[in-house]
């Protein structure tokens, strides 16, 4: 069967406003509350208000069964409603889905949100195992064994090391990058810069990977507005819009997958392909850090250096801005700055903007930003974890 | 009751297809789904077969032999627990625990051998431990 695939010329979907929310811990701040002030972060920031919206995306962090609770305290009025969620990574599909509702007339104003609290709801995201679901089909076969995310992220690296050798120093240069930028950003939960030494020497949470080698556990959210062209013109902001896509499943393939690999392999070939460019053409890349092995698996999925060169491709601080050979996370990303309700994708898209824009922090930002990548997981290894990459482009 | 484990008695319920596997279980007998139109095996089970979705699925007794994949655990964890991925004789990946020894005591490609933990929920829980080497 012929795969048909799309272009860069149905590129219809506009980033004009693109926020981040300052806090790291927001206890007296309801979740529902979180999730307007990101909106309203956003629709400032691109000039436009919640009248202009026409069109919601968001995710299972929504409070509630579904995000109709969220889009009536709003108080919008969408003509088009997503809330596809494949965890963390569902940001980055909501911005897929909002060019596609664009380009077809469904709707003319999207506004992605995304927010929570797990920080100051006591979450021990990495180290508890999530409550199970008994109708889950993996259920009966996985559930008992307790597994968490830090154990089966632990059991990735364990196993990255065995194949190809990468070494404990290697992932510890991924930490030392992202702390390298987060000492410009304010916002940042963790702004004190660290060693390769003291990652190394902090305490081993589940072997081989440490606490330095996890992200950070925070309250907080962001928010995205996309348009299309003719809209987006007509604002004050800085033209990008998004040239490429890829969104994936990298299951557990009745028991015969491979750990060491991640849905990028197929969720980035796919953006790279739809956009018409190559790794080498992506000037700055945010990259989900939930663990530092993460990152480096991803950049060897992506196509940045071949398998298994992912540790000689980090160390040294080549993902350092202005030092390195490919600027990874300037704003501090999950490691060090936000990770707002264990979900990466939206801070990922966040700083791509501000990177394209030239509003990234003058110490980090990549001279003359033309073209970015943004993706992640989602989920966790073993029973499947989602993956999806998006290549943005300044206008 | 521990939570996950009345959580799992719950899953079991609702997969009444799985029963098979917990009543062999009970006797130390590893089932495992195995196909009869392409003849390979799966994990976890389902009632059809995931590699060329037949859906002539039969339960088949395993070897019960297995080679160590990936394992970790939670240092601060009080029980020690040692999570692995082990790679099952007959081609899968299955998650799982390992016993008798501690974390540090085990290296990817160790021989292991399944054996059932009893659960309070009446329930055989497959674990491996390593595998006795033969008398020569």
């Amino acid at each position: 069967m012929a795969t048909v695939t799309r272009s860069r010329e149905t590129a219809l979907g506009w980033i004009v406003g693109a926020f981040e929310h300052p806090t790291r811990h927001a206890p007296d701040v309801s979740t529902a509350e979180l999730h307007r002030a990101c909106a309203a972060g956003a629709l400032t920031d691109a000039g436009l208000g919640f009248a202009d919206v026409d069109g919601y995306f968001g995710g299972r962090d929504v409070p509630g069964s579904n995000v109709s609770w969220l889009i009536d305290y709003l108080n919008i009025r969408p003509r088009f409603i997503d809330s596809t969620d494949t965890g963390g990574c569902s940001p980055l599909a909501h911005l897929m889905h909002a060019a596609d509702a664009l380009a077809s007339g469904r709707c003319s104003v999207a506004l992605i949100t995304l927010a929570g609290r797990p920080r100051s709801e006591g979450m021990r995201t990495g180290t508890a195992p999530r409550p199970g679901e008994p109708e889950r089909p993996d259920s009966p076969w996985e559930l008992p064994y307790g597994q968490t995310i830090t154990t089966l992220y632990a059991m990735m690296a364990a196993r990255h090391m065995h194949r190809f050798g990468t070494t404990a120093e290697q992932l510890a240069w991924v930490r030392v990058a992202m702390s390298q930028h987060a000492r410009h950003n304010p916002h940042a939960m963790y702004r004190e810069p660290v060693t390769v030494e003291q990652v190394l020497a902090s305490p081993l949470v589940a072997p081989p990977l440490r606490r330095l080698d996890c992200c950070v556990i925070s309250d907080g959210g962001g928010a995205l507005v996309v348009t299309r062209p003719e809209i987006a013109r007509g604002l004050r902001r800085p033209g990008v819009r998004l040239v490429g896509g890829g969104h994936t499943l990298h299951g557990s393939a009745g028991g015969y997958f491979e750990l060491t690999t991640s849905g990028a392999v197929v969720s980035g070939a796919q953006a790279f392909a739809e956009a018409g460019v190559k790794p080498r053409d992506i000037q700055y890349a945010s990259i989900y850090d939930n663990f530092t092995v993460m990152v480096l698996m991803q950049l060897e999925d992506l196509g940045f250096c071949a398998k298994g060169e992912g540790g000689r491709f980090v160390q040294d601080g080549q993902l350092i801005a202005g030092a390195g050979r490919l600027p990874v996370n300037t704003d501090g990303g999950g490691q060090c700055n936000n990770h707002p309700t264990n979900r990466g994708g939206i801070t990922k898209i966040i700083e791509a903007v501000r990177q394209l824009r030239g509003e990234a922090h003058p110490a980090v930002q990549v001279k003359d930003c033309a073209l970015a990548l943004a993706c992640g997981p989602g989920g966790s290894v073993s029973n499947g974890h989602s993956h999806a990459t998006v290549i943005l482009e300044r206008v | 009751m521990d939570t996950l484990l009345d959580m799992h008695r719950q899953a079991v319920l609702a997969h009444p297809s799985s029963q098979p596997f917990w009543d062999a279980a009970r006797e130390g007998r590893l089932l495992l789904p195995q196909c009869t139109a392409c003849g390979r095996h799966h994990w976890y089970p389902r009632t059809f077969c995931p590699l060329c979705h037949s859906s002539r699925v039969r339960w088949q007794l395993a070897s019960g032999r297995a080679r160590l994949h990936a394992c970790s655990g939670l240092l601060r964890d009080p029980a020690q627990t040692v999570l692995a991925f082990v790679e099952l004789d007959e081609g899968p990946l299955m998650l799982t625990h390992l016993v008798g020894r501690q974390l540090a005591g085990w290296q990817i490609g160790d021989e292991l051998q399944v054996s059932f933990r009893a659960l309070e929920t009446g329930l055989h829980l497959p674990v491996f431990r390593a595998r006795e080497t033969e008398a020569v």
